[in-house]
Protein backbone atom coordinates (compact mmCIF):
# COMPACT_ATOMS: atom_id res chain seq x y z
CA UNK A 1 0.00 0.00 0.00
CA UNK A 2 1.42 3.33 -1.00
CA UNK A 3 0.90 5.90 1.75
CA UNK A 4 -0.10 9.52 1.25
CA UNK A 5 3.30 10.65 2.48
CA UNK A 6 5.01 8.80 -0.39
CA UNK A 7 3.06 10.78 -2.95
CA UNK A 8 3.77 14.00 -1.13
CA UNK A 9 7.48 13.19 -1.00
CA UNK A 10 7.61 12.56 -4.74
CA UNK A 11 5.76 15.81 -5.39
CA UNK A 12 8.06 17.74 -3.06
CA UNK A 13 11.17 16.29 -4.72
CA UNK A 14 9.83 17.16 -8.18
CA UNK A 15 8.92 20.67 -7.05
CA UNK A 16 12.28 21.18 -5.39
CA UNK A 17 14.16 19.90 -8.44
CA UNK A 18 12.34 22.28 -10.74
CA UNK A 19 12.94 25.29 -8.46
CA UNK A 20 16.63 24.40 -8.29
CA UNK A 21 16.59 23.92 -12.06
CA UNK A 22 15.26 27.43 -12.55
CA UNK A 23 17.98 28.97 -10.43
CA UNK A 24 21.06 27.06 -11.50
CA UNK A 25 20.22 26.81 -15.18
CA UNK A 26 22.50 29.20 -17.06
CA UNK A 27 21.95 27.99 -20.58
CA UNK A 28 18.63 27.67 -22.25
CA UNK A 29 15.26 29.31 -21.70
CA UNK A 30 13.40 26.22 -22.96
CA UNK A 31 14.76 24.35 -19.95
CA UNK A 32 13.22 27.02 -17.74
CA UNK A 33 9.85 26.48 -19.42
CA UNK A 34 10.19 22.77 -18.74
CA UNK A 35 10.94 23.51 -15.08
CA UNK A 36 7.74 25.54 -14.83
CA UNK A 37 5.72 22.69 -16.30
CA UNK A 38 7.29 20.30 -13.84
CA UNK A 39 6.39 22.55 -10.91
CA UNK A 40 2.76 22.48 -12.00
CA UNK A 41 2.85 18.70 -12.40
CA UNK A 42 4.24 18.35 -8.89
CA UNK A 43 1.29 20.39 -7.64
CA UNK A 44 -1.04 18.11 -9.60
CA UNK A 45 0.38 15.03 -7.89
CA UNK A 46 -0.25 16.70 -4.55
CA UNK A 47 -3.84 17.51 -5.43
CA UNK A 48 -4.64 14.06 -6.73
CA UNK A 49 -3.06 12.32 -3.75
CA UNK A 50 -4.96 14.49 -1.30
CA UNK A 51 -8.15 14.14 -3.28
CA UNK A 52 -7.86 10.35 -3.23
CA UNK A 53 -7.09 10.09 0.46
CA UNK A 54 -9.75 12.62 1.46
CA UNK A 55 -12.34 10.96 -0.78
CA UNK A 56 -13.22 14.37 -2.20
CA UNK A 57 -13.35 15.02 -5.95
CA UNK A 58 -12.82 18.80 -5.94
CA UNK A 59 -9.06 18.30 -5.87
CA UNK A 60 -9.23 16.32 -9.10
CA UNK A 61 -11.36 19.00 -10.71
CA UNK A 62 -8.74 21.54 -9.75
CA UNK A 63 -6.15 19.40 -11.52
CA UNK A 64 -8.10 19.64 -14.79
CA UNK A 65 -8.11 23.41 -14.49
CA UNK A 66 -4.38 23.47 -13.74
CA UNK A 67 -3.64 21.32 -16.79
CA UNK A 68 -5.69 23.61 -19.02
CA UNK A 69 -4.11 26.76 -17.67
CA UNK A 70 -0.65 25.18 -17.98
CA UNK A 71 -1.32 24.55 -21.67
CA UNK A 72 -2.32 28.18 -22.19
CA UNK A 73 0.69 29.30 -20.22
CA UNK A 74 3.06 27.17 -22.29
CA UNK A 75 1.53 28.62 -25.47
CA UNK A 76 2.15 32.19 -24.31
CA UNK A 77 5.61 31.31 -23.04
CA UNK A 78 6.65 29.78 -26.35
CA UNK A 79 5.13 32.69 -28.26
CA UNK A 80 7.22 35.13 -26.23
CA UNK A 81 10.23 32.89 -26.80
CA UNK A 82 9.73 33.08 -30.58
CA UNK A 83 9.49 36.87 -30.42
CA UNK A 84 12.63 36.98 -28.31
CA UNK A 85 14.54 34.73 -30.68
CA UNK A 86 13.52 36.80 -33.70
CA UNK A 87 14.73 39.98 -32.04
CA UNK A 88 17.99 38.64 -30.67
CA UNK A 89 18.91 35.44 -32.46
CA UNK A 90 19.67 33.71 -29.17
CA UNK A 91 17.78 32.16 -26.29
CA UNK A 92 20.65 31.94 -23.83
CA UNK A 93 19.74 32.94 -20.31
CA UNK A 94 22.99 34.84 -19.87
CA UNK A 95 22.21 37.04 -22.86
CA UNK A 96 19.12 38.48 -21.20
CA UNK A 97 21.03 41.34 -19.63
CA UNK A 98 19.89 44.50 -21.41
CA UNK A 99 17.69 45.52 -18.52
CA UNK A 100 19.42 46.18 -15.27
CA UNK A 101 19.99 48.89 -12.72
CA UNK B 1 -26.58 14.77 -5.65
CA UNK B 2 -28.64 17.90 -5.85
CA UNK B 3 -27.91 20.71 -8.19
CA UNK B 4 -28.80 24.16 -7.09
CA UNK B 5 -29.33 26.81 -9.74
CA UNK B 6 -26.73 29.52 -9.13
CA UNK B 7 -27.78 33.13 -8.87
CA UNK B 8 -26.39 34.38 -12.17
CA UNK B 9 -27.47 37.95 -11.51
CA UNK B 10 -24.62 38.52 -9.06
CA UNK B 11 -22.06 37.80 -11.76
CA UNK B 12 -23.69 40.02 -14.38
CA UNK B 13 -20.72 42.42 -14.68
CA UNK B 14 -18.32 39.51 -15.30
CA UNK B 15 -20.58 38.00 -17.93
CA UNK B 16 -21.04 41.37 -19.58
CA UNK B 17 -17.30 42.02 -19.78
CA UNK B 18 -16.66 38.52 -21.11
CA UNK B 19 -19.34 38.87 -23.77
CA UNK B 20 -18.16 42.29 -24.83
CA UNK B 21 -14.50 41.24 -24.95
CA UNK B 22 -15.41 38.37 -27.30
CA UNK B 23 -17.58 40.70 -29.36
CA UNK B 24 -14.79 43.26 -29.66
CA UNK B 25 -12.40 40.51 -30.73
CA UNK B 26 -14.79 39.64 -33.56
CA UNK B 27 -15.74 43.16 -34.57
CA UNK B 28 -12.10 44.18 -34.71
CA UNK B 29 -11.46 41.61 -37.45
CA UNK B 30 -13.77 43.46 -39.81
CA UNK B 31 -12.35 46.91 -39.21
CA UNK B 32 -9.69 48.61 -41.30
CA UNK B 33 -7.02 50.91 -39.91
CA UNK B 34 -9.10 54.04 -40.19
CA UNK B 35 -12.13 52.74 -38.34
CA UNK B 36 -10.09 51.15 -35.55
CA UNK B 37 -11.48 53.83 -33.25
CA UNK B 38 -14.65 51.71 -33.02
CA UNK B 39 -12.70 49.10 -31.05
CA UNK B 40 -11.55 51.80 -28.69
CA UNK B 41 -15.04 53.21 -28.21
CA UNK B 42 -16.55 49.76 -27.66
CA UNK B 43 -13.90 49.00 -25.03
CA UNK B 44 -14.67 52.21 -23.21
CA UNK B 45 -18.40 51.47 -23.45
CA UNK B 46 -17.76 48.03 -21.94
CA UNK B 47 -16.08 49.57 -18.92
CA UNK B 48 -18.85 52.12 -18.48
CA UNK B 49 -21.49 49.41 -18.79
CA UNK B 50 -19.72 47.19 -16.28
CA UNK B 51 -19.46 50.13 -13.90
CA UNK B 52 -23.20 50.76 -14.10
CA UNK B 53 -23.99 47.05 -13.63
CA UNK B 54 -21.69 46.77 -10.61
CA UNK B 55 -23.13 49.93 -9.11
CA UNK B 56 -26.67 48.66 -9.52
CA UNK B 57 -25.74 45.34 -7.87
CA UNK B 58 -24.18 47.03 -4.86
CA UNK B 59 -25.50 45.51 -1.64
CA UNK B 60 -24.32 46.19 1.89
CA UNK B 61 -24.44 42.45 2.65
CA UNK B 62 -22.32 39.49 1.62
CA UNK B 63 -23.83 37.15 -0.95
CA UNK B 64 -22.44 33.84 -2.16
CA UNK B 65 -23.33 32.06 -5.36
CA UNK B 66 -22.02 29.37 -7.76
CA UNK B 67 -21.78 26.84 -4.89
CA UNK B 68 -19.85 29.28 -2.75
CA UNK B 69 -17.08 29.97 -5.25
CA UNK B 70 -18.17 33.51 -6.01
CA UNK B 71 -18.81 36.26 -3.48
CA UNK B 72 -20.27 39.71 -3.84
CA UNK B 73 -19.67 42.01 -0.91
CA UNK B 74 -19.17 45.79 -0.61
CA UNK B 75 -15.39 45.40 -0.88
CA UNK B 76 -15.74 43.51 -4.16
CA UNK B 77 -18.10 46.12 -5.61
CA UNK B 78 -15.92 49.07 -4.66
CA UNK B 79 -12.68 47.48 -5.87
CA UNK B 80 -14.27 46.44 -9.15
CA UNK B 81 -15.52 49.95 -9.76
CA UNK B 82 -12.05 51.27 -8.99
CA UNK B 83 -10.60 48.85 -11.54
CA UNK B 84 -13.02 49.98 -14.26
CA UNK B 85 -12.30 53.63 -13.53
CA UNK B 86 -8.54 53.12 -13.60
CA UNK B 87 -8.60 51.14 -16.84
CA UNK B 88 -10.98 53.69 -18.40
CA UNK B 89 -8.55 56.50 -17.65
CA UNK B 90 -5.66 54.32 -18.83
CA UNK B 91 -7.38 53.89 -22.21
CA UNK B 92 -7.87 57.65 -22.45
CA UNK B 93 -4.20 58.26 -21.67
CA UNK B 94 -2.71 55.72 -24.03
CA UNK B 95 -4.66 56.27 -27.23
CA UNK B 96 -2.32 58.76 -28.85
CA UNK B 97 0.78 56.87 -27.62
CA UNK B 98 -0.49 53.68 -29.22
CA UNK B 99 -1.44 55.43 -32.45
CA UNK B 100 2.04 56.93 -32.78
CA UNK B 101 3.65 53.48 -32.44
CA UNK B 102 1.43 51.29 -34.62
CA UNK B 103 0.13 49.61 -31.47
CA UNK B 104 -3.41 50.95 -31.77
CA UNK B 105 -4.79 47.49 -32.48
CA UNK B 106 -7.59 45.30 -31.27
CA UNK B 107 -5.15 43.06 -29.37
CA UNK B 108 -4.28 45.76 -26.87
CA UNK B 109 -7.92 46.39 -26.02
CA UNK B 110 -9.11 42.80 -25.91
CA UNK B 111 -6.13 41.71 -23.79
CA UNK B 112 -6.74 44.60 -21.42
CA UNK B 113 -10.43 43.68 -21.16
CA UNK B 114 -9.62 40.01 -20.49
CA UNK B 115 -7.20 41.27 -17.87
CA UNK B 116 -10.02 43.29 -16.34
CA UNK B 117 -12.18 40.16 -16.33
CA UNK B 118 -9.40 38.28 -14.55
CA UNK B 119 -9.19 41.01 -11.94
CA UNK B 120 -12.96 40.93 -11.44
CA UNK B 121 -12.95 37.16 -10.91
CA UNK B 122 -10.06 37.48 -8.48
CA UNK B 123 -11.78 40.24 -6.53
CA UNK B 124 -14.98 38.19 -6.23
CA UNK B 125 -13.32 34.83 -5.64
CA UNK B 126 -14.36 32.77 -2.67
CA UNK B 127 -12.53 29.57 -3.47
CA UNK B 128 -8.95 28.67 -4.38
CA UNK B 129 -10.17 27.62 -7.80
CA UNK B 130 -11.71 30.97 -8.78
CA UNK B 131 -8.83 32.83 -7.18
CA UNK B 132 -6.31 30.90 -9.27
CA UNK B 133 -8.28 31.18 -12.50
CA UNK B 134 -8.74 34.93 -12.10
CA UNK B 135 -5.09 35.39 -11.31
CA UNK B 136 -3.96 33.40 -14.34
CA UNK B 137 -6.36 35.16 -16.70
CA UNK B 138 -4.92 38.46 -15.55
CA UNK B 139 -1.29 37.29 -15.65
CA UNK B 140 -1.48 35.68 -19.07
CA UNK B 141 -3.04 38.84 -20.52
CA UNK B 142 -0.29 40.93 -19.00
CA UNK B 143 2.56 38.73 -20.29
CA UNK B 144 1.15 39.06 -23.79
CA UNK B 145 0.66 42.81 -23.46
CA UNK B 146 4.28 43.36 -22.44
CA UNK B 147 5.41 41.60 -25.63
CA UNK B 148 2.84 43.37 -27.79
CA UNK B 149 5.44 45.45 -29.64
CA UNK B 150 6.94 42.55 -31.53
CA UNK B 151 10.05 44.24 -32.90
CA UNK B 152 11.06 45.77 -29.59
CA UNK B 153 14.14 43.97 -28.21
CA UNK B 154 13.85 45.33 -24.70
CA UNK B 155 10.13 44.60 -24.43
CA UNK B 156 10.53 40.98 -25.49
CA UNK B 157 13.24 40.46 -22.89
CA UNK B 158 11.04 42.08 -20.24
CA UNK B 159 8.13 39.85 -21.26
CA UNK B 160 10.26 36.71 -20.98
CA UNK B 161 11.51 37.66 -17.51
CA UNK B 162 8.01 38.55 -16.40
CA UNK B 163 6.63 35.31 -17.75
CA UNK B 164 9.26 33.07 -16.13
CA UNK B 165 9.08 34.70 -12.71
CA UNK B 166 5.30 35.08 -12.85
CA UNK B 167 4.72 31.46 -13.77
CA UNK B 168 7.04 30.37 -10.97
CA UNK B 169 5.15 32.53 -8.48
CA UNK B 170 1.84 31.03 -9.63
CA UNK B 171 3.28 27.55 -9.13
CA UNK B 172 4.38 28.47 -5.61
CA UNK B 173 0.91 29.79 -4.87
CA UNK B 174 -0.59 26.56 -6.19
CA UNK B 175 1.73 24.42 -4.12
CA UNK B 176 0.61 26.31 -1.03
CA UNK B 177 -3.01 25.86 -2.09
CA UNK B 178 -2.52 22.10 -2.52
CA UNK B 179 -1.08 21.85 1.00
CA UNK B 180 -3.96 23.78 2.52
CA UNK B 181 -6.43 21.70 0.54
CA UNK B 182 -4.81 18.59 1.93
CA UNK B 183 -5.00 19.65 5.57
CA UNK B 184 -8.38 21.35 5.53
CA UNK B 185 -10.11 19.13 2.94
CA UNK B 186 -11.71 21.97 1.03
CA UNK B 187 -11.03 24.61 -1.58
CA UNK B 188 -13.74 26.92 -0.30
CA UNK B 189 -12.35 29.86 1.67
CA UNK B 190 -15.25 29.78 4.13
CA UNK B 191 -14.81 26.06 4.82
CA UNK B 192 -11.06 26.48 5.22
CA UNK B 193 -11.58 29.30 7.69
CA UNK B 194 -14.00 27.10 9.67
CA UNK B 195 -11.62 24.15 9.65
CA UNK B 196 -8.81 26.32 10.99
CA UNK B 197 -11.00 27.81 13.71
CA UNK B 198 -11.84 24.35 14.99
CA UNK B 199 -8.19 24.11 15.88
CA UNK B 200 -7.69 20.40 15.29
CA UNK B 201 -5.19 20.82 12.48
CA UNK B 202 -1.46 20.78 13.05
CA UNK B 203 -0.36 24.46 12.92
CA UNK B 204 2.94 23.55 11.31
CA UNK B 205 1.24 22.13 8.20
CA UNK B 206 -0.95 25.20 7.83
CA UNK B 207 2.03 27.51 8.12
CA UNK B 208 3.87 25.46 5.50
CA UNK B 209 1.05 26.08 3.01
CA UNK B 210 0.73 29.70 4.11
CA UNK B 211 4.38 30.49 3.40
CA UNK B 212 4.19 29.16 -0.15
CA UNK B 213 1.03 31.14 -0.79
CA UNK B 214 2.53 34.32 0.60
CA UNK B 215 5.48 33.97 -1.79
CA UNK B 216 3.04 33.96 -4.69
CA UNK B 217 1.04 36.92 -3.39
CA UNK B 218 4.16 38.96 -2.53
CA UNK B 219 5.36 38.39 -6.07
CA UNK B 220 2.13 39.67 -7.56
CA UNK B 221 2.24 42.74 -5.32
CA UNK B 222 5.91 43.31 -6.16
CA UNK B 223 7.04 43.20 -2.52
CA UNK B 224 10.71 42.66 -1.62
CA UNK B 225 12.33 40.03 -1.79
CA UNK B 226 10.13 39.00 -4.74
CA UNK B 227 10.44 42.30 -6.59
CA UNK B 228 13.17 41.49 -9.14
CA UNK B 229 10.75 41.56 -12.05
CA UNK B 230 9.18 44.95 -11.26
CA UNK B 231 11.88 47.38 -12.46
CA UNK B 232 12.79 45.31 -15.52
CA UNK B 233 9.20 44.89 -16.66
CA UNK B 234 8.21 48.50 -16.01
CA UNK B 235 11.29 49.65 -17.86
CA UNK B 236 11.09 47.26 -20.78
CA UNK B 237 7.37 47.33 -21.49
CA UNK B 238 5.90 50.05 -23.71
CA UNK B 239 4.85 52.91 -21.40
CA UNK B 240 1.17 52.37 -22.16
CA UNK B 241 1.42 48.78 -20.94
CA UNK B 242 3.50 49.81 -17.94
CA UNK B 243 0.75 52.19 -16.98
CA UNK B 244 -1.73 49.32 -17.11
CA UNK B 245 0.28 46.75 -15.16
CA UNK B 246 1.36 49.19 -12.49
CA UNK B 247 -2.12 50.34 -11.52
CA UNK B 248 -5.24 48.19 -11.86
CA UNK B 249 -3.58 44.79 -11.11
CA UNK B 250 -2.34 46.20 -7.79
CA UNK B 251 -5.96 46.70 -6.79
CA UNK B 252 -6.67 43.09 -7.68
CA UNK B 253 -3.55 41.94 -5.81
CA UNK B 254 -4.85 43.72 -2.73
CA UNK B 255 -8.12 41.81 -3.08
CA UNK B 256 -6.11 38.58 -3.42
CA UNK B 257 -4.29 39.39 -0.19
CA UNK B 258 -7.54 40.09 1.68
CA UNK B 259 -9.37 37.05 0.29
CA UNK B 260 -6.55 34.66 1.13
CA UNK B 261 -5.34 36.00 4.44
CA UNK B 262 -8.48 37.43 5.97
CA UNK B 263 -11.37 35.45 4.47
CA UNK B 264 -9.50 32.15 4.25
CA UNK B 265 -6.68 32.13 6.77
CA UNK B 266 -7.98 34.66 9.29
CA UNK B 267 -7.36 32.09 12.00
CA UNK B 268 -3.64 32.16 11.28
CA UNK B 269 -3.33 35.90 11.83
CA UNK B 270 -0.60 35.56 14.45
CA UNK B 271 1.47 33.60 11.92
CA UNK B 272 1.06 35.77 8.82
CA UNK B 273 1.38 38.95 10.82
CA UNK B 274 5.12 38.44 11.37
CA UNK B 275 5.77 37.52 7.75
CA UNK B 276 3.93 40.62 6.55
CA UNK B 277 5.92 42.84 8.94
CA UNK B 278 9.11 41.53 7.35
CA UNK B 279 7.79 41.99 3.79
CA UNK B 280 6.63 45.53 4.58
CA UNK B 281 9.93 46.64 6.14
CA UNK B 282 11.99 45.17 3.32
CA UNK B 283 9.78 46.67 0.61
CA UNK B 284 9.70 50.15 2.09
CA UNK B 285 13.45 50.25 2.76
CA UNK B 286 14.76 48.59 -0.40
CA UNK B 287 12.23 50.35 -2.65
CA UNK B 288 12.99 53.82 -1.36
CA UNK B 289 16.76 53.43 -1.19
CA UNK B 290 17.34 51.83 -4.58
CA UNK B 291 15.01 54.34 -6.25
CA UNK B 292 17.54 57.06 -5.40
CA UNK B 293 20.15 55.45 -7.63
CA UNK B 294 17.93 55.31 -10.73
CA UNK B 295 18.42 57.50 -13.76
CA UNK B 296 15.51 56.06 -15.73
CA UNK B 297 12.19 57.49 -14.60
CA UNK B 298 10.24 54.29 -15.29
CA UNK B 299 12.66 52.33 -13.10
CA UNK B 300 12.42 55.03 -10.45
CA UNK B 301 8.64 54.79 -10.46
CA UNK B 302 8.97 51.00 -10.31
CA UNK B 303 11.02 51.15 -7.11
CA UNK B 304 8.62 53.76 -5.79
CA UNK B 305 5.83 51.27 -6.54
CA UNK B 306 7.68 48.63 -4.52
CA UNK B 307 7.84 51.01 -1.56
CA UNK B 308 4.13 51.76 -1.97
CA UNK B 309 3.40 48.02 -1.94
CA UNK B 310 5.17 47.90 1.43
CA UNK B 311 2.85 50.59 2.78
CA UNK B 312 -0.15 48.70 1.47
CA UNK B 313 1.00 45.60 3.37
CA UNK B 314 1.41 47.73 6.50
CA UNK B 315 -2.31 48.47 6.37
CA UNK B 316 -3.27 44.81 6.07
CA UNK B 317 -0.96 43.44 8.75
CA UNK B 318 -2.70 45.26 11.58
CA UNK B 319 -5.49 42.70 11.25
CA UNK B 320 -8.32 45.11 12.05
CA UNK B 321 -11.16 46.41 9.89
CA UNK B 322 -9.64 49.91 10.14
CA UNK B 323 -6.35 48.56 8.87
CA UNK B 324 -7.95 46.80 5.90
CA UNK B 325 -9.87 49.98 5.08
CA UNK B 326 -6.61 51.95 5.25
CA UNK B 327 -4.95 49.42 2.95
CA UNK B 328 -7.83 49.65 0.50
CA UNK B 329 -7.68 53.44 0.59
CA UNK B 330 -3.95 53.23 -0.04
CA UNK B 331 -4.22 50.92 -3.01
CA UNK B 332 -6.88 53.04 -4.73
CA UNK B 333 -4.85 56.19 -4.11
CA UNK B 334 -1.72 54.45 -5.38
CA UNK B 335 -3.54 53.46 -8.57
CA UNK B 336 -4.59 57.08 -9.15
CA UNK B 337 -1.04 58.32 -8.53
CA UNK B 338 0.48 55.57 -10.66
CA UNK B 339 -1.78 56.57 -13.55
CA UNK B 340 -0.57 60.14 -13.23
CA UNK B 341 3.09 59.13 -12.82
CA UNK B 342 3.22 57.06 -15.98
CA UNK B 343 0.83 59.52 -17.63
CA UNK B 344 3.61 62.05 -17.22
CA UNK B 345 5.99 59.79 -19.18
CA UNK B 346 3.31 59.34 -21.88
CA UNK B 347 2.80 63.08 -22.05
CA UNK B 348 6.47 63.86 -22.57
CA UNK B 349 7.10 61.15 -25.14
CA UNK B 350 6.48 61.44 -28.83
CA UNK B 351 6.95 59.13 -31.80
CA UNK B 352 10.48 57.75 -31.64
CA UNK B 353 11.23 59.32 -28.28
CA UNK B 354 10.27 57.69 -24.98
CA UNK B 355 11.13 60.43 -22.43
CA UNK B 356 12.06 57.81 -19.88
CA UNK B 357 15.28 59.37 -18.63
CA UNK B 358 15.35 61.81 -15.72
CA UNK B 359 17.41 64.16 -17.95
CA UNK B 360 14.37 64.66 -20.17
CA UNK B 361 12.58 66.46 -17.35
CA UNK B 362 15.25 69.14 -16.92
CA UNK B 363 13.85 72.63 -17.19
CA UNK B 364 10.30 71.49 -17.81
CA UNK B 365 9.12 74.67 -16.13
CA UNK B 366 10.66 76.78 -18.89
CA UNK B 367 9.22 74.58 -21.60
CA UNK B 368 5.72 74.32 -20.20
CA UNK B 369 4.95 75.78 -16.75
CA UNK B 370 1.48 74.23 -16.51
CA UNK B 371 2.70 70.66 -17.00
CA UNK B 372 5.56 71.32 -14.60
CA UNK B 373 3.02 72.34 -11.95
CA UNK B 374 1.01 69.17 -12.56
CA UNK B 375 4.15 67.02 -12.23
CA UNK B 376 4.90 68.89 -9.01
CA UNK B 377 1.47 67.86 -7.66
CA UNK B 378 2.10 64.22 -8.55
CA UNK B 379 5.57 64.11 -7.03
CA UNK B 380 4.45 65.82 -3.82
CA UNK B 381 1.54 63.40 -3.56
CA UNK B 382 3.76 60.34 -4.05
CA UNK B 383 6.22 61.66 -1.47
CA UNK B 384 3.34 62.12 0.98
CA UNK B 385 3.32 65.89 1.34
CA UNK B 386 0.03 67.42 2.55
CA UNK B 387 -2.46 68.51 1.29
CA UNK B 388 -2.18 65.93 -1.50
CA UNK B 389 -3.94 62.59 -1.35
CA UNK B 390 -0.74 60.59 -0.88
CA UNK B 391 -0.36 62.15 2.53
CA UNK B 392 -3.77 60.99 3.75
CA UNK B 393 -3.15 57.49 2.45
CA UNK B 394 0.12 57.21 4.37
CA UNK B 395 -1.49 58.77 7.44
CA UNK B 396 -4.37 56.28 7.45
CA UNK B 397 -2.01 53.32 7.15
CA UNK B 398 0.31 54.61 9.87
CA UNK B 399 -2.64 55.24 12.18
CA UNK B 400 -3.71 51.63 11.76
CA UNK B 401 -0.17 50.44 12.49
CA UNK B 402 0.09 52.60 15.61
CA UNK B 403 -3.34 51.44 16.78
CA UNK B 404 -2.14 47.84 16.60
CA UNK B 405 0.73 48.74 18.94
CA UNK B 406 3.64 48.58 16.48
CA UNK B 407 4.94 52.10 17.04
CA UNK B 408 8.52 51.17 16.07
CA UNK B 409 7.26 49.96 12.72
CA UNK B 410 5.42 53.23 12.07
CA UNK B 411 8.56 55.21 12.96
CA UNK B 412 10.64 53.08 10.61
CA UNK B 413 8.12 53.57 7.78
CA UNK B 414 8.19 57.34 8.27
CA UNK B 415 12.00 57.44 8.27
CA UNK B 416 12.15 55.55 4.99
CA UNK B 417 9.49 57.69 3.37
CA UNK B 418 11.52 60.76 4.29
CA UNK B 419 14.49 59.13 2.57
CA UNK B 420 12.18 58.39 -0.35
CA UNK B 421 11.10 62.04 -0.56
CA UNK B 422 14.59 62.76 -1.88
CA UNK B 423 14.07 61.21 -5.27
CA UNK B 424 10.63 62.70 -5.75
CA UNK B 425 11.95 66.14 -4.89
CA UNK B 426 14.89 65.60 -7.25
CA UNK B 427 12.43 65.47 -10.15
CA UNK B 428 11.00 68.80 -9.01
CA UNK B 429 14.50 70.26 -8.70
CA UNK B 430 15.32 69.13 -12.25
CA UNK B 431 12.14 70.71 -13.58
CA UNK B 432 12.44 74.07 -11.89
CA UNK B 433 16.13 74.76 -11.37
CA UNK B 434 17.96 73.12 -14.26
CA UNK B 435 18.32 74.34 -17.81
CA UNK B 436 16.39 72.31 -20.36
CA UNK B 437 18.50 69.78 -22.26
CA UNK B 438 15.90 69.32 -24.96
CA UNK B 439 14.23 72.40 -26.43
CA UNK B 440 11.63 70.59 -28.50
CA UNK B 441 8.10 71.74 -27.76
CA UNK B 442 5.85 69.42 -25.80
CA UNK B 443 2.88 68.80 -28.03
CA UNK B 444 0.58 66.21 -26.58
CA UNK B 445 -2.85 65.91 -28.11
CA UNK B 446 -5.55 67.98 -26.48
CA UNK B 447 -7.16 64.81 -25.07
CA UNK B 448 -3.95 63.62 -23.40
CA UNK B 449 -3.20 67.05 -21.94
CA UNK B 450 -6.73 67.30 -20.54
CA UNK B 451 -6.66 63.80 -19.01
CA UNK B 452 -3.26 64.43 -17.46
CA UNK B 453 -4.25 67.78 -15.99
CA UNK B 454 -7.52 66.32 -14.76
CA UNK B 455 -5.73 63.40 -13.11
CA UNK B 456 -3.25 65.68 -11.33
CA UNK B 457 -6.03 68.01 -10.21
CA UNK B 458 -7.99 65.02 -8.89
CA UNK B 459 -4.96 64.15 -6.76
CA UNK B 460 -5.15 67.65 -5.29
CA UNK B 461 -8.94 67.63 -4.92
CA UNK B 462 -8.99 64.23 -3.25
CA UNK B 463 -6.30 65.50 -0.90
CA UNK B 464 -8.44 68.45 0.06
CA UNK B 465 -11.51 66.27 0.59
CA UNK B 466 -10.29 62.78 1.52
CA UNK B 467 -13.36 61.99 3.62
CA UNK B 468 -15.62 60.59 0.91
CA UNK B 469 -13.29 57.85 -0.36
CA UNK B 470 -12.24 56.99 3.19
CA UNK B 471 -15.89 56.59 4.20
CA UNK B 472 -16.47 54.23 1.27
CA UNK B 473 -13.44 52.14 2.25
CA UNK B 474 -14.51 51.93 5.89
CA UNK B 475 -18.00 50.93 4.87
CA UNK B 476 -16.60 48.15 2.70
CA UNK B 477 -15.18 46.43 5.76
CA UNK B 478 -18.02 47.30 8.14
CA UNK B 479 -19.66 43.87 7.84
Amino acid sequence: MIALSDYLTVAAILFGLSVVGMFINRKNIIVLLMCIEMMLLAVNINFIAFSHYLGDVTGQIFVFFILTVAAAEAAIGLAILVVLFRNRGTINVTDMDTLKG
Amino acid sequence: MNFEMPNFALAMPEMFVLGMACLILLVDLFLNERSRVVTYLLSQATLVGAFILTLSLYTPVRELTFSGTFVLDPMASVLKMAVYAVVFVMFLYTRSYLQARQMFTGEFYTLALFGVLGMMVMISAHSFLTLYLGLELLSLSMYAMVALQRDNRVASEAAMKYFLLGAMASAMLLYGMSMLYGVTGSLDLGEISRAIDEGEIERMLLVFGLVFMLVGVAFKLGAVPFHMWVPDVYHGAPTAVTQFISTAPKIAAFALLIRLLVDGLGGLQSEWHDILVLLAILSISVGNIIAIAQTNIKRMLAYSGIAHAGFLILGVLSGTAEGYAAGMFYVIVYAVMGLAGFGMVLLMSRAGFEADSLEDYKGLNQRNPWFALMVLFIMFSMAGVPPFIGFWAKLAVLQAVVASGLIWLAVLAVIFSVIGAFYYLRVIKLMYFDAPADEARIEPGRELAAVFSGNALVILAMGLFPGALMAICIQAFAL
